[in-house]
């Protein structure tokens, strides 16, 4: 393995001396240069899995799995396409909506005084005695205490200010808690993440754990992590939300899927995102 | 005018004098191509950006026309060389008539 890098480092390096004006020009990034956003967000994209998983030993983020074009797209905001939502999202959060008169800001501040809360969602709240993804809390806010209508749970309004919330966390570890209260919704994730549904007969570890870095068909499958969504796909041109992508993940094994926001892929996204404890925050990222 | 236009535009904020720097430009944009219909059948009417400028000191830096092929969110990368200290004008041309400007100062140093 040494003696390959070395070999290839060496080519590389003649053929740069060779063609300096082109390499300055073009700038390339080295494939292998770990992903760092803006030049100086650092986001750790594998490392150890957490204690609960057996059987992989570490996790990698869905940006090790895509070709080196799509990942350097996620190397500056201005080239990550999901940031023209963030902007979006940006507004919205200081419009007033609703019976109240208030907006986001009114009560939060600045989108970067949420940095960190995005990482340890979905999480356990106590006052509703229920695990809430982030969009269930949007929602609630907006219903509670603004005074406005809930947005549609996939929806491109809802999906933008959930990946505005990511981004002010970005580079922060996933962090979210498994025991206490939560522990239950985590057990019931854990079962639908092994359980086989569809025609196919698939589950979600039968792709995501046990044949991750394979190629299924055309598609390099990743481990499923989810900590870099609402993921920009080029494929559709918009930012897509967890419940989406496990919508279109169960569709695909030939079975009627759970909705968006029900208590199941709520119980599958706590699920998931436990088993990226350890990696940064990375949405909006960009995916193909 | 199209809902939601924002142009965004990555300039660098000084270069050496004669350097030739990296401009990186988008503007978001729907670029409906006139081309589909809605849910009833109806032709949805084009609405494109259809001209891009970049000029420095008010000499033409490019000058792209547009047609209606192009994506949603049309992205622009290209280089000029700098020969003094001044100001990058970057103009898109809406059809329904609108102008979006956006300027950015390069210093020399």
């Amino acid at each position: 393995m040494t003696k390959q890098i070395k070999s290839k480092a060496m080519i590389a390096l003649g053929f740069a001396a060779s063609t300096f004006a082109l390499a300055t020009a073009a700038q390339a990034t080295d494939p292998t240069d770990p992903l760092v956003v803006n030049g100086d967000l650092e986001i750790v994209t594998n490392t150890a899995a957490p204690a609960h998983m057996d059987m992989i030993d570490t996790i990698q983020s869905g940006w090790e799995f895509r070709s080196h074009e799509t990942q350097d797209l996620q190397r500056d905001d201005f080239d990550n396409p999901g940031m023209i939502f963030v902007d979006d999202a940006r507004e919205a959060w200081d419009t007033a909506e609703g019976s109240e008169g208030k907006s986001c800001a009114s009560c939060h501040g600045a989108p970067e005084d949420m940095a960190g809360v995005k990482a340890v969602y979905p999480k356990w709240n106590e006052d509703a005695g229920e695990v809430r993804t982030m969009e269930m809390q949007i929602n609630a806010c907006r219903t509670e205490n603004m005074g406005a209508e809930a947005l549609g749970y996939t929806s491109g309004d809802m999906t933008n200010m959930v990946a505005l919330m990511s981004a002010v966390s970005r580079g922060l570890p996933v962090n979210v808690a498994i025991d206490g209260p939560a522990q239950a919704t985590w057990e019931q994730g854990k079962e639908l993440y092994y359980t086989r549904t569809g025609q196919l007969e698939l589950s979600c570890a039968n792709c995501h754990e046990d044949n991750y870095d394979n190629l299924i068909r055309a598609d390099h499958l990743s481990q499923g992590q989810i900590n870099g969504f609402p993921a920009y796909r080029l494929k559709n041109a918009k930012l897509n939300s967890v419940h989406a992508r496990f919508k279109g993940c169960v569709r695909d094994t030939r079975a009627e899927t759970f909705s968006p926001g029900s208590p199941e892929f709520v119980a599958l996204e706590l699920y998931v995102a436990s088993r990226g404890n350890g990696l940064s925050v990375e949405g909006p990222s960009v995916r193909n | 005018m199209a809902s939601g236009v924002r142009p965004r535009v990555k300039v660098p904020k000084s270069a050496s004098a004669g350097e030739t720097i990296t401009l990186k430009t988008l503007i978001s944009h729907p670029m409906e191509s006139g081309q589909r219909k809605d849910s009833s059948g109806n032709v949805i009417p084009r609405s494109i950006i259809n001209r891009f400028t970049c000029e420095f000191n008010g000499q033409m830096v490019v000058d792209v026309t547009m047609e209606p092929a192009i994506s949603t969110n049309p992205y622009f990368e290209f280089e000029a060389t700098v020969p003094e200290a001044g100001d990058f004008k970057f103009t898109w041309y809406d059809d329904d008539g609108d102008v979006y400007e956006e300027t950015k100062p390069v210093a020399i140093g």
